[in-house]
């Protein structure tokens, strides 16, 4: 699942010189612990048809992807972001699946050794 | 270098990005502090001091933008640099930041090299404006380096209601011929500490010193509720220092010095006089003409506190004062009446 495509390697990288490996992977187990709330903010939005509530919480999930390079996902975001409320659930659903995938490659490049 | 060290505070409602951008600043040598929303950072910036803000637009309970419009309503804040960090798209909110006075803007994800140079840049500007004012404090007194805040700087005066106050050491000039100049200006130096404590203790402003002699207004630039009776309060305080300064003196085998005062009160015009590149605040009239005189008067009516009709009706009888008759001044046709304020310190 290590796939580039989910992981801009680069800009990962970039976090790890900058920050530090071991803050790097505090800051992927800390975003373990906040997406799911903001995940959870948009699709209550979506039910209660608050376009406000919804955009903020794409807002602050592809702050946060972009931050560690999870390109798909903070395309993904943006989108919701921008365009707002789906009609459909589909979107949301695309998007879990794609939090998953990003949160599993993140997890498993935050704990690889440096330099690996 | 000098801007290592400096205090942050981190206002971002996002944990992620409140921990990256702390251990980012940290890395670079600064102290954090972060609020999870903009109220928190308010609240914060009012009880302790930081040189830098670091802002998110987007925040519960009160968002960026409305935090860089308290920053600029409040005389104690707006000082703080403010650079926004947002990754909303747009260049209508980077605008709406600039024009609310926001130093800077980054978008997030935000480079740290950017980061470092955007954040050194604003200390260094803001260090240049401590740096003015605190130049501005020292030569003007902090009520017109406030007044200069609010205002601006503009040449011309205006219409106040005030108190003017002259002062000097009586027998000064034998007293510099009888002492070597270190000691004079060591004198001179103690003499205007405990005058300043005195006069701004009563919410007056001392803006001009000659030698021994002080000139303070009380009631411009900044308005007084009852400028005469801080004036006299100020003026009692002045000869009670004087006082506990000759026990000093006197003890130190010096002779003990001597102050009068004069106090007038009424209309003057207050402002900035001189040229754009060198001004200093006064105020000019026959309030401040008669002052002096009162003064100048001090010694021929044997009392250290003189003032004019005008203050001694203000005052009332919450003082102690003596009438003293009418005086004719050198350029005035009618007399003034004239009173000398004589509670001791005991009555106080």
């Amino acid at each position: 699942m290590n796939d580039a495509r989910v992981i801009d390697r680069y800009v990962f990288s970039e976090l790890q010189v900058a920050a530090g490996h071991d803050f790097v992977a505090e800051l992927v187990q800390t975003f373990s612990e906040e997406a799911p709330a903001l995940l959870t903010e948009l699709r209550q939005a979506q039910a209660a048809g608050a376009p406000e509530r919804f955009r903020r919480a794409a807002h602050s999930l592809k702050s946060n992807s972009s931050t560690f390079g999870a390109t798909r996902l903070a395309e993904l975001s943006r989108t919701l972001e921008l365009d707002g409320v789906p009609a459909s659930t589909e979107p949301l659903v695309a998007l879990q699946t794609e939090y998953e995938r990003s949160l599993l490659a993140l997890t498993q490049l935050a704990s690889a050794a440096p330099g690996a | 270098m000098a801007e290592r060290g400096a205090r942050l505070l981190i206002a971002d409602d996002n944990k992620v990005n409140r921990l990256l951008l702390g251990r980012t600043l940290e890395l670079q040598g600064h102290r954090v502090s972060s609020a999870e929303n903009g109220r928190r950072a308010l609240e914060m910036l009012r009880a302790e001091s930081f040189d830098l803000l670091l802002l998110d637009l987007e925040m519960p309970e009160l968002d960026g933008f409305g935090v860089l419009e308290q920053l600029a309503a409040d005389p104690a804040l707006r000082e703080v640099p403010a650079i926004v960090t947002s990754s909303l798209e747009g260049v209508a909110h980077v605008a709406r930041c600039i024009e609310l006075g926001a130093d800077d803007y980054l978008h997030k994800p935000v480079n740290p090299v950017l980061l470092k140079a955007r954040v050194n840049s604003s200390l260094e500007k803001k260090r240049l404006r401590d740096q003015q004012q605190d130049l501005v404090r020292r030569f003007a007194t902090s009520a017109v380096a406030q007044d200069l805040q609010t205002s601006g700087f503009s040449l011309g005066g205006r219409r106040v209601q005030a108190t003017v106050m002259f002062s000097d050491i009586r027998g000064f000039t034998s007293l510099v011929e009888s002492q070597p100049p270190e000691e004079t200006i060591e004198l001179l130096n103690t003499y205007y500490t405990l005058m300043f404590d005195a006069i701004s203790g009563q919410g007056g402003v001392v803006n001009q010193m000659i030698g021994d002699g002080l000139m303070a207004i009380f009631g411009a630039p900044l308005p007084l509720a009852e400028p005469e009776l801080a004036a006299a309060r100020a003026a009692l305080d002045m000869v009670e220092l004087v006082q506990l300064f000759n026990v000093e003196r006197t003890a130190a085998g010096k002779a003990p010095i001597a102050i009068g005062v004069g106090m007038a009160s009424g209309e003057v015009i207050a402002g900035y006089t001189g040229t754009q590149q060198r001004a200093t605040y006064t105020c000019v009239g026959d309030t401040v003409n008669l002052a002096a005189r009162l003064e100048a008067h001090t010694k021929e009516a044997g009392h250290g506190v003189l003032m004019d009709g005008a203050t001694q009706a203000a005052i009332g009888l919450r003082l102690r004062s003596m009438a003293l008759g009418e005086m004719v001044f050198k350029g005035k046709s009618v007399g003034t009446p004239l009173f000398a304020l004589t509670t001791t310190p005991a009555e106080r």
